[in-house]
């Protein structure tokens, strides 16, 4: 009796688990499949393969250039949230910041404020500045939405490293800047690497700000692919998206390999 | 004074971006809800009073509370096995999840579309095995919504779930069965309550993002889907009404804020950060 409902239950677990790896993961063969497609449609299966639309992607003017912008966006981007990131979550660890809680919930806002809120905000006080537009204007916002995922990585990683280790170094006389060089660096570099590589795809991916503050010459590669969908989907759409799927599939493979070296070195 | 207390000063630059990129900017354009055309409520008498506002906010509402519990029924399959089933199966499981998560949102949003074309996959499908005799419309619609938004949030569900169930200890189940409680029963007075804060979690973190998409609904649903985070769009980039903009960011705030302090009230915000 009792084995009966249990085998029932594995049985619907494993139908269960087939409909949504299916949901999850059916979308992203379809689109990889057909960006190898030879016909000017999205059909599936294709009805032949061909490397066209990856050709048509790298000759587009369009799609270069706003391949060019994404990563004059997404490297300063990245490196300014990863920067101001850790340093502020090192403060708010080991520092003794006052009201370290409150600064911190602070810092996880742009999480938790809708994309929509943040970027009519930013596109309305950049009028008066000058700064739709332009990459500086981009830049300063993806920093912003990046940086709640680098101080939730980094704190999380400081808090279980020693402190005594730095104290240590620090009662040996090491300066503050070298006892975190030299001790505490090395121990969260992984958790830095890692919320490094989380800022370079959500700047890569980011579309709301992107949409309200960039503009037809200055425009990144999420909004050159919006611009393209709301008109009749083509498979070259489906070249540049196979790209980002791509790209997502490597930063995560290092990603895992960054913390498995991490895992294997305190075991 | 000790030294330690220089280190504080690093935790200024990231403040002052916050403050000067996000938090002013925010917080001026929810002050507009107060400032613009005039001074006063006429903003959100309109909201009040105007149905075009009300539905589309109770079409947010609504479009949050279909997704969620379809989101957690799904889910809680395949994180009961990725916390019960072998090592293997798990670390395939977690890649198997991780992959789409890492994966732009407009990127999956697009497939999902031409999976659920008049002549995509899905369709042909059905087709194929007889359940429908015309393709149908799956696009567009309240169904090309849904489908889209369950694919994007499964993730934000399937991952707390786990790290919930992955705790429990099996022993409490075997107590259970040797005290003479029926699977179905062990299961529902004792497994499911522990599963509580995952789940909770999990079902907030889909229903504050969904209530916030824009993406998804522009995609893949319909005029008549029209949600929110559309309508701020449009107050600004169409009518250039930053008051209504504001006036609903800041329900949408509102809503998001809520559901947060729910949280906190319920599960407490420090385990959802574990």
């Amino acid at each position: 009796m009792r084995g009966d409902g249990m085998g029932a239950w594995r049985l619907l677990r494993a139908v269960m688990c087939c409909i949504v790896a299916a949901w999850l993961l059916a979308p992203l063969v379809v689109v990889v499949v057909i960006s190898f497609s030879s016909a000017p449609f999205l059909q599936f299966p294709p009805p032949g393969f061909s490397l066209r639309w990856y050709v048509q992607l790298f000759s587009t003017p369009a799609w270069t250039n706003s391949l060019l912008v994404s990563v004059q966006i997404m490297v300063p981007a990245a490196l300014f949230a990863t920067i101001l990131g850790t340093a502020a979550s090192y403060a708010l660890v080991r520092g003794g910041v006052p009201g370290a809680r409150l600064v911190m919930a602070c810092l996880m806002l742009p999480i938790v404020v809708p994309g929509m809120i943040t970027a009519a905000a930013l596109f309305g006080v950049y009028r008066g500045l000058g700064l739709n537009g332009t990459l500086t204007g981009l830049i300063i916002g993806h920093t912003v939405l990046c940086l709640p995922y680098v101080v939730a990585t980094v704190t999380s990683a400081l808090r279980v490293q020693d402190a005594r280790l730095e104290d240590a170094a620090a009662t040996l006389g090491a300066p503050p800047w070298a006892a975190f060089r030299h001790i505490t660096l090395p121990l969260v570099l992984p958790a830095v690497l890692s919320s490094l590589l989380v800022a370079m795809i959500l700047t890569f991916d980011e579309l709301i700000v992107s949409l309200f503050v960039s503009s037809a010459r200055v425009r990144p590669v999420a909004v050159q692919m919006w611009s393209n969908l709301l008109g009749d989907f083509d498979p070259t759409i489906s070249a540049i998206a196979s790209v980002c799927f791509l790209l997502a599939l490597l930063v995560l493979l290092a990603d895992l390999a960054l913390r498995a070296g991490k895992s294997s070195r305190i075991a | 004074m000790k030294s330690i207390d220089s280190r504080i000063w690093l935790v200024l630059p990231a403040v002052l971006v916050l403050a000067v990129a996000f938090l002013g900017p925010v917080g001026w354009l929810l002050a507009r809800a107060f400032t613009f055309p005039e001074p006063g409520l006429q903003n959100f008498a309109a909201i009040w009073e105007r149905p075009v506002y009300l539905k589309v906010l109770g079409n947010t509402l609504l479009i949050s509370a279909v997704v969620t519990p379809i989101v957690v029924l799904l889910a809680f399959p395949v994180a009961h096995l990725m916390a019960h089933g072998s090592a293997r199966l798990r670390r395939w499981l977690i890649f198997l999840v991780l992959v789409p998560f890492w994966t732009s949102l407009l990127v999956r949003a697009f497939a999902t579309a031409i999976l659920l074309q008049r002549h995509g996959v899905v369709n042909s499908l059905l087709v194929a095995l007889g359940l429908v005799d015309e393709p149908l419309p799956l696009l567009y619609n309240f169904v090309g919504l849904l489908a889209g938004c369950v694919q994007v949030l499964l993730p934000f569900v399937i991952f707390p779930l786990y790290s919930s169930m992955v705790r429990i200890d099996p022993a409490f189940m075997k107590a259970a069965a040797t005290l003479g409680a029926s699977p179905v029963r062990a299961f529902v007075r004792v497994y499911l309550p522990l599963t509580l804060p995952g789940l909770m979690t999990g079902g907030i973190l889909v229903f504050i993002s969904t209530l916030g998409y824009y993406v998804i609904p522009a995609l893949l649903g319909g005029p008549r889907q029209q949600m929110i985070s559309q309508m701020i769009q449009d107050q600004i980039a169409t009518f250039g009404n930053w008051g209504m903009a504001g006036a609903l960011s800041l329900v949408l705030l509102a809503a998001t804020g809520g559901m947060l302090l729910l949280l906190q009230l319920t599960v407490g915000l420090k385990e959802v950060a574990r």
